[in-house]
């Protein structure tokens, strides 16, 4: 939420959504921060069918990994200490969207001097939520097969293309 | 004569937001929680309409709505009425500007072809009504989520493109900002803006577009570009020559399903499937048109079959010889809104200040948030620029100009930037690098799609 000031309040076309930031999509193709938590998908670095399901609550810090068959992630094993998918993906939504849009979003307090993630985390467990979100991620890579349209789709009056950040 | 257009707002315009801010607090605490203050404001709006062939329907559905009674046929009135007085709005502004500016402007006269129905728009009404009911601040993660399914619906249908990428893109925000109660500012008019239009477009029988078919030359003045999470949309504003001499202002647009992590120049990637229209963009080249649909309200359907790749012209060129004496098209009567005015216009002989045109007259803002990234456009080029080929706003109460062309002098030479001169890739090496590195998104995606969709 980018919204400032009491002017945008009154405005058609009041930035709401800050763009993301590019980031390498190799090791974890998909990351959101959406239904309070911050998930998403890790690729296994031995095999290419196979992806892991990370996620981390917002508040509880529930950690929780699993492959997308849904087998437990080894690293983790139901623990609340951060296998490396999980550490992976905290990596991608801080490259994604900056180190404070994703503290704010978890509610975590880091230390003042710093600028990791985990110093404001205090991990739990967490539900298996493997299959939501990997649902979630084969919807994701389902707009790339939506055929492109020549509409006239008046609507997108109101969504600017992202910024230039020159 | 712009100065003046630009400068004195329409008569009643004040007026008539004060009811369409009076409306869009009442979204704001949702319709289930309307207390005597904003019952107050929702019949000063119902009182607006005496009079008017809406009078009745809207007085009873108000009337419904305070008393309790929230059900679809209420909120579409609910809508109809926002939608009307912005259309006034509308209409008002654009009048100004098209006398100042000399432009004429075709009637709206088209019948509307045959209505599309779908059972799929029940699913959208519910999850919009159930937002009016909760207010923005009741939008929790559960209320925000609770439109993905009738979206992933409609856009498996082409009919329901428009209405999907509208609602993707409203959803999103929603997304974003949930739980919205803990926010400082909520983005009040534009979420009610977007929530009206997507329940007018979620009616059975909102009426589609008619289109015929023309021929001649397509001359490009300028290219906007828009942008969501899940889609990216290239706009191009131009002249269209007729072969009996005329010329119309319209504009073709191409756009593309994406998803979040593919944006900046790399998204131009993802309009891979129109070579010609990219070709005309990045060469700023004439197109031959045969034959392709052109609609009432001035849009062409473009399609790649019907056009052929023409000499370079000069999109500044063009402007200052062709555009002053183009027909411009009306806006769709359910489509008007301010925030849909795009009016092309050549800018020259201004002083440049802090993001701003100064005309003599008038000072008119410059729109450096509608400057792209994947453009090179950049606000130290608009600020030494010269001319300026952009669009022509308003929002939030005054004019803006988006450039969408300019014309500079950067070390005592003559620099021109286009939109679209990044349509086939940056020209400009840093970018470049950028964009090839950013691009691998693309790629990643596609394979990890061709690996785990279909199981």
């Amino acid at each position: 939420m980018t919204i400032e000031g009491a002017a945008a309040e009154r405005r058609s076309t009041a930035p709401v959504i800050a763009p993301v930031r590019p980031r390498k999509l190799a090791k974890v193709p998909f990351v959101e921060l959406s239904e309070g938590r911050l998930q998403g998908v890790v690729s296994s670095g031995s095999d290419v069918e196979r992806v892991y399901v990370s996620s981390i609550t917002a508040g509880e810090h529930g950690l929780s990994c699993n492959t997308n068959n849904n087998r437990p992630c080894g690293g983790l094993s139901g623990g609340s200490r951060a296998c490396g998918h999980l550490r992976a993906l905290a990596d991608a939504a801080v490259a994604q969207y900056g180190l404070d849009r994703v503290a704010r979003y978890l509610k975590a307090t880091l230390p003042d001097d710093s600028d990791d993630l985990w110093s404001g985390l205090h991990t739990t467990t967490a539900p298996n939520r493997a299959a939501e979100v990997f649902s979630g991620f084969l919807r994701h890579l389902a707009y790339l097969e939506v055929p492109p349209t020549t509409e006239p789709l008046p609507d997108l009056q109101w969504f600017p293309a992202a910024g230039a950040v020159h | 004569m712009l100065a003046d257009a630009l400068r004195t707002p329409p008569a009643g315009l004040d007026e008539a937001f004060a009811l369409i801010d009076g409306l869009d607090d009442t979204l704001v605490h949702g319709l289930a929680r309307i207390d005597e203050e904003r019952a107050a404001a929702l019949e000063s709006l119902a009182a607006a309409f005496t009079g008017s062939p809406l009078a009745g329907r809207v007085t009873d559905s108000i009337g419904k709505i305070i008393a309790g009674t929230v059900a679809d046929e209420h909120l579409a009135v609910l809508a109809g009425a926002r939608v009307a007085l912005a259309g006034a709005v509308h209409d008002a502004l654009l009048a100004g500007l098209d006398a100042a500016l000399g432009r004429s402007r075709a009637e709206w006269s088209t019948p509307a072809a045959p209505p599309e129905t779908g059972p799929l728009l029940a699913g959208v009404r519910s999850w919009l009504r159930e937002l009016a009911i909760a207010g923005w601040r009741g939008v929790d993660h559960e209320v925000a989520g609770g439109g993905a399914q009738a979206v992933q619906a409609l856009l498996a249908e082409p009919s329901g493109r428009r209405l999907a990428v509208l609602l993707d893109g409203f959803a999103a925000e929603l997304r974003s900002s949930a739980p919205v109660a803990t926010l400082d500012r909520i983005p009040v008019r534009r979420w009610a803006d977007l929530w009206a239009r997507a329940l007018l477009l979620a009616q059975d029988g909102f009426p589609a577009t008619g289109a015929d078919p023309v021929d001649g030359r397509f001359l490009l003045l300028g290219v906007d570009l828009h942008e969501h999470p899940t889609v990216f949309r290239a706009q191009a504003h131009g002249l269209l020559e007729t072969p009996g001499g005329a010329v119309r202002l319209v504009r073709a647009s191409v756009a593309a399903a994406k998803v979040d992590t593919i944006s900046g120049p790399s998204a131009w990637r993802m309009l891979a499937r129109f070579p010609v229209f990219r070709a005309a963009l990045a060469g700023r080249r004439a197109v031959e048109i045969t034959g392709m649909p052109l609609t009432a309200a001035g849009d062409l359907l473009w399609d790649e079959a019907c056009a052929v790749i023409g000499e370079p012209v000069d999109p500044f060129a063009v402007a200052r010889v062709r555009l002053g004496a183009a027909v411009a098209s009306p806006t769709h009567p359910l489509d008007r809104h301010p925030a849909v005015i795009a009016e092309p216009v050549l800018l020259e002989g201004y002083t440049t200040g802090p993001e701003s045109f100064d005309l003599g007259g008038v000072t008119v803002t410059v729109d450096s948030g509608r400057l792209p990234e994947a453009g090179p456009i950049t606000p130290a080029l608009v600020a030494a620029s010269t001319a300026c080929l952009g669009l022509l706003r308003w929002d939030a109460g005054r004019w803006t100009v988006q450039p969408l062309a300019v014309q500079a002098v950067v070390r005592k030479k003559t620099v021109v930037a286009h939109t679209g001169d990044w349509a086939l890739g940056p020209t400009e090496a840093k970018a470049a690098k950028a964009e090839a590195a950013a691009g691998t998104a693309v790629e990643v995606l596609t394979e990890r799609a061709g690996r785990l969709l279909r199981r």
